[in-house]
């Protein structure tokens, strides 16, 4: 069974565990909430309220800190504190447009934040000056980055734009980071190296990315309701494969890699939809809390006392809970996140949705 | 519901739920802004191609989307003179109370009657599908309530003109 949080009616733009699971970190408006989820009901830990726009994302690395980023072109690492509350720290990121998207590094030393000025700041704290400083990736980015995801090797990363293009860069940072080993994406990887450059078959804006879990493959979703798989062929090779599986659901904003060889996205259908394949072919599988499944349950309940009342009120038959519909998330998915997973497959994961929900799905 | 109507309104309905796929995006030109793309029409990729829906000349949907906004324009049936003051009015009298509405636009794109702005913001606040009820409704219902009040006028024209015709007699 899913396990459902309801925090009020505001959108949840993005949402994070800690790394044991027990506090959860969702945005607000222009603040992010810390709950304590280790007991059946929620309780509110703290409130972060230093940012004055729209918190577009959050992110809690695995040593706890807690990264966000707004629209008022900030982002804020707040460090916990033995009282339970948080100090703030600005972050440098000499970006004068909003900043979309952010995602700790896998090691949790560094960060990456995408934006709408067309760059994508990789943070990292500097340890003589005590501040996070960034350095800027921009070439050939062309628009807004939607989204950004790390490597397993915490090295190379991914970035989805409006511009309609996925792209793989090199996040190597000399001094924090350790010479990473040859990956199917490059061999020497300095800093910017643009890794891949992939677009959906119809073209489209690219709401999401994710690598695999061993990092060798790569998935996207974009505005033309596809998902696209891709293989990398090796350094400056085509790459070996990319598929692309279109389906008759609304855009999907988000993707997870399940194991290496399943892929689950949301989005504006508001329910999580399962992909499998592999390097020759993808399909799609099949629906998490499917809308036409939870129908038929409920329509069996509804009596004929029921439909005169509602002809006599309303002039047509609807339902009584016609307003609601036949899912738990009651509008737009925003993100997916991996929740708990056992002999290297995901076993559940969490969702996040404008209707102010969090939801825990069994994959 | 007439036999063209319906294949009409069910084309309309899934343009829009299709369109209303929207999501919060900050202004790229602007610094710290966020603005309804599809009316500052400056950020290129962030639109999408515009989309006329129509049953006839004289009745047209305009869909125009873009990453965080949607404006919908509706072409309003207009077979005579009457009906075109009959529809001039209406409008009118709905725009002037365009905040109450909340999705309304307070003018209409150039050729049509009536404008609706829906942007990322009204689609977090209100369900979706209802949004899109809403507007597929108000295309039912204007129709009828202009024949309606046209069938009431040319009554009334005729009660005027028995009353007056009767000294007469």
């Amino acid at each position: 069974m899913s396990k459902v949080f309801q925090f009020g009616h505001l959108p949840v733009h993005s949402h994070c565990f800690s790394q044991d699971r027990k506090t959860l970190a969702i945005t607000k408006e222009n603040t992010v909430e810390v709950y304590d989820v280790s007991t059946p009901s929620a309780k509110l830990l703290a409130t972060l309220k230093d940012h004055d726009k729209t918190v577009t994302a959050v992110d809690i690395s695995i040593h706890g800190r807690i990264v966000t980023c707004s629209q008022d072109r900030n982002a804020i690492v707040w460090e916990p504190l033995s009282d339970g509350s948080y100090k703030p720290t600005l972050v440098l990121l000499r970006i004068n447009r909003s900043a979309t998207s952010v995602k700790w590094a896998p090691n949790g030393y560094k960060f990456a934040v995408g934006s709408g000025a067309r760059v994508i700041a990789v943070c990292y704290f500097e340890q003589e000056n005590d501040w996070w400083i960034s350095k800027h990736i921009k070439k050939p980015i062309r628009s807004t980055i939607l989204s950004i995801e790390w490597h397993p090797n915490s090295v190379l990363l991914a970035a989805g734009s409006t511009d309609g293009h996925a792209r793989v860069f090199s996040g190597y940072v000399k001094g924090i980071d350790t010479k990473p080993e040859p990956t199917l994406w490059g061999e020497k990887l300095p800093f910017n190296t643009l890794c891949g450059d992939f677009v959906s078959s119809n073209g489209g804006w690219i709401h999401d990315v994710a690598f695999s879990p061993a990092g060798d493959v790569l998935a996207f979703v974009s505005h033309d309701s596809t998902v696209t798989v891709v293989y990398p062929g090796g350094a400056n090779q085509p790459p070996r494969s990319a598929l692309s599986v279109s389906t008759s659901y609304l855009p999907f904003t988000s993707c997870i890699f399940a194991n290496e060889s399943t892929v689950i996205a949301a989005g504006h259908s508001c329910h999580p939809v399962v992909f499998q394949g592999d390097e020759t072919n993808w399909v799609l599988s099949h629906a998490i809390d499917d809308p036409e499944k939870n129908k038929q349950a409920e329509d069996s309940e509804t009596s004929a006392l029921n439909m005169f009342r509602q002809m006599d009120l309303k002039g047509t038959v609807v339902g009584k809970n016609a307003s609601n519909l036949k899912t738990i998330h009651q509008n737009t998915i925003t993100q997916l996140r991996p929740y708990s997973e056992s002999n290297g497959s995901l076993t559940k994961f969490s969702s996040s949705g404008i209707d102010g929900r969090i939801v825990i799905f069994s994959a | 519901m007439s036999q063209s109507l319906r294949p009409y309104l069910s084309a309309v309905r899934s343009s829009l739920t299709a369109a209303l796929c929207l999501e919060d995006f900050a202004s790229q030109m602007a610094e710290r802004h966020n603005k309804p793309e599809v009316e500052t029409q400056k950020t290129l990729e962030a639109l999408l191609n515009p989309m006329v829906i129509a049953r006839n000349e004289n009745e047209q949907i305009l869909i125009e989307s873009s990453i965080n906004s949607v404006r919908v324009s509706i072409k309003i049936k207009q077979a005579d003179d009457i009906e075109e003051i009959l529809v001039h009015k209406f409008t009118r009298f709905l725009t002037g109370r365009a905040e109450h509405f909340f999705i309304l636009r307070r003018a209409p794109i150039e050729g049509y009657d009536i404008s609706f702005l829906i942007t990322n913001f009204h689609a977090e606040k209100m369900l979706k599908h209802k949004l899109v009820d809403f507007i597929i409704e108000f295309m039912e219902d204007v129709d009828k309530e202009i024949s309606e009040m046209k069938l009431f006028l040319n009554a009334r024209a005729r009660f005027v003109a028995e009353a007056y015709l009767t000294p007469f007699d």
